[in-house]
């Protein structure tokens, strides 16, 4: 059988690409080896230990099982996109400020299932969010700082978002 | 990962074409949760792999219709979940899709896709079953045009990873009957952990408005076993305790438990029944709930079961 090419077009943290895979590559060893982005992490390749998540289309996934080809036309977010002007996010300052990072190898992963869940659900319980990160394993940190760090986060944006609606209140139309 | 073809048909003639042309060798690729695994280890070896996202013949929503609901071969897991229609009328199927995996596998992979991968330990198979559901397979008859058929999914399943679906057909979505009301369905699993494990056991119970008991088990046989009590017996609210326990081993020993990884045959025998009393129990004080609210009956019923 002759190799096959794939020609995709594939839009990653607002950059889009151009690009030709081949049947067998999957997502993550695009991110990572065509685009350079290694903050995503390869772990147990089999979908089991998140390590790898990214964001596809709005929904958190684990690019490890994900063909190359599949994600043809797709808009993916990664940890790289995260940050902002080359700072970190509100959620990841929340994880460094928390400690809740050790060797730090799951930590990608669980930032981008935590930012999936912030999205969904803007106030999490501690419950919600060990059950929104259920998907994503931690060898060291026995995950009690990871949730800290999540509730954090939460706390941090909704005293931001009320300041901004305080400040925008007079100019607010009717 | 061993090199194979990729194709992306784009209606279902062209995907039922392929499917013809390469038999055996193709696999069908909706999610890939389970496919793209097997692949990557070794445990799959696809001449061709089939994407079906782009064929719009299989529907990516659950539409309602008459006395049917059909949930659309490319519908998640994580859509089914969140969706009104299926937390109203299927609770059971709800709470068994919303365990398996995690967050990211339920946004990739399918319900129909936990069907036709065949593992006698799919959690969303029992509650199917228990529902009543069909699946519609689609083939090519002799002239070459799209026929499509219905099967029960009860008869659906002929070993692990084993369909009536033959390797040159594939399923379009699924259907469900509105079920008579009073109806009361549950779903029971046992695992070690509760994210990210495949189940010891997982079952189905349901009781219809004519009193017929459906159980469904899963992970104790090749594949799911459905049990039925047709006398109505079960759903009495004063049987007496005795009784139920001869009708739950009756119905339970049409299971062949195994051990392997996950549990001792043993265990899984002890498991089935407890867990079995537990999913009745629920699956009545449900129907009980749709025929109007806690009743004399279902007082006497839970106490028969005193845990």
């Amino acid at each position: 059988m002759s190799m096959q090419r794939i020609r995709i077009s594939i839009t990653v943290n607002a950059e889009r690409h151009q690009l030709e895979v081949d049947p067998y590559e999957t997502l993550l060893e695009l991110l990572r080896d065509r685009l350079d982005l290694t903050g995503t992490k390869k772990c147990c390749g089999e979908g089991e230990c998140g390590a790898c998540t990214v964001i596809m289309n709005g929904r958190a996934v684990n690019s490890c099982i994900i063909l190359a080809a599949e994600a043809d036309g797709s808009e993916v977010l990664t940890i790289e996109g995260l940050s902002e002007g080359g700072r970190p996010n509100q959620l990841q300052q929340a994880f460094l400020d928390a400690g809740a990072v050790q060797c730090g190898f799951c930590t990608p992963g669980m930032i981008m299932a935590a930012h999936y869940l912030l999205r969904n659900n803007p106030h999490p319980t501690d419950e919600e969010i060990r059950e929104g990160l259920s998907g994503n394993l931690c060898r060291c940190t026995g995950y009690g700082r990871i949730v800290a760090a999540v509730q954090a986060a939460a706390a941090a944006e909704a005293t931001a978002a009320s300041k901004a609606g305080l400040e925008s209140t007079p100019e607010a139309p009717k | 990962m061993k090199s194979f073809e990729y194709l992306r048909p784009h209606n279902l003639a062209e995907a039922l074409e392929i499917m013809e042309r390469y038999g055996a060798g193709a696999r069908p690729l909706l999610g890939g949760t389970d496919l793209t695994v097997r692949i990557q280890k070794g445990q799959a070896d696809p001449a061709a792999v089939v994407d079906l996202k782009g064929v719009g013949e299989i529907g990516e929503s659950i539409d309602a219709r008459g006395d049917t609901v059909t949930v659309g071969g490319r519908v998640v897991l994580s859509d089914l979940v969140r969706s009104d229609l299926m937390q109203t009328h299927y609770p059971a199927l709800v709470e068994a899709a919303s365990i398996v995996g995690s967050i990211q596998i339920r946004n990739r992979a399918t319900l129909v896709g936990n069907i036709c991968n065949a593992s006698p330990a799919a959690d969303t198979v029992p509650p199917l079953i228990a529902y009543a559901a069909e699946v519609t397979v689609a083939g090519l008859d002799e002239k070459g045009a799209p026929i499509r058929s219905r099967v029960p999914l009860e008869d659906f399943f002929l070993g692990p990873g084993e369909t009536r679906c033959a390797p040159t057909e594939l399923v379009l979505g699924v259907q469900l009957p509105l079920p008579s009301r009073p109806f009361g369905c549950a779903f029971g699993r046992l695992t070690r952990r509760r994210g990210v494990d495949l189940a010891t056991i997982n079952m189905a119970c349901s009781i219809d408005a004519a009193g017929i008991t459906t159980f469904a088990f899963g992970a104790v046989g090749p594949t799911v076993v459905a049990a039925r009590d047709e006398s109505g017996e079960l759903a009495q609210p004063d049987l007496p305790e005795s009784r139920r326990e001869e009708l739950l081993r009756s119905l339970v020993e049409k299971t062949s438990p195994i051990s392997d990884v996950r549990s001792g045959e043993q265990y899984r025998r002890a498991m089935l029944l407890t867990i079995a009393r537990r999913v009745l129990r629920q699956a009545f004080e449900r129907r009980q709930y749709q025929s109007g609210g806690q009743t004399q009956g279902s007082k006497h019923y839970r106490g028969g079961f005193g845990e």
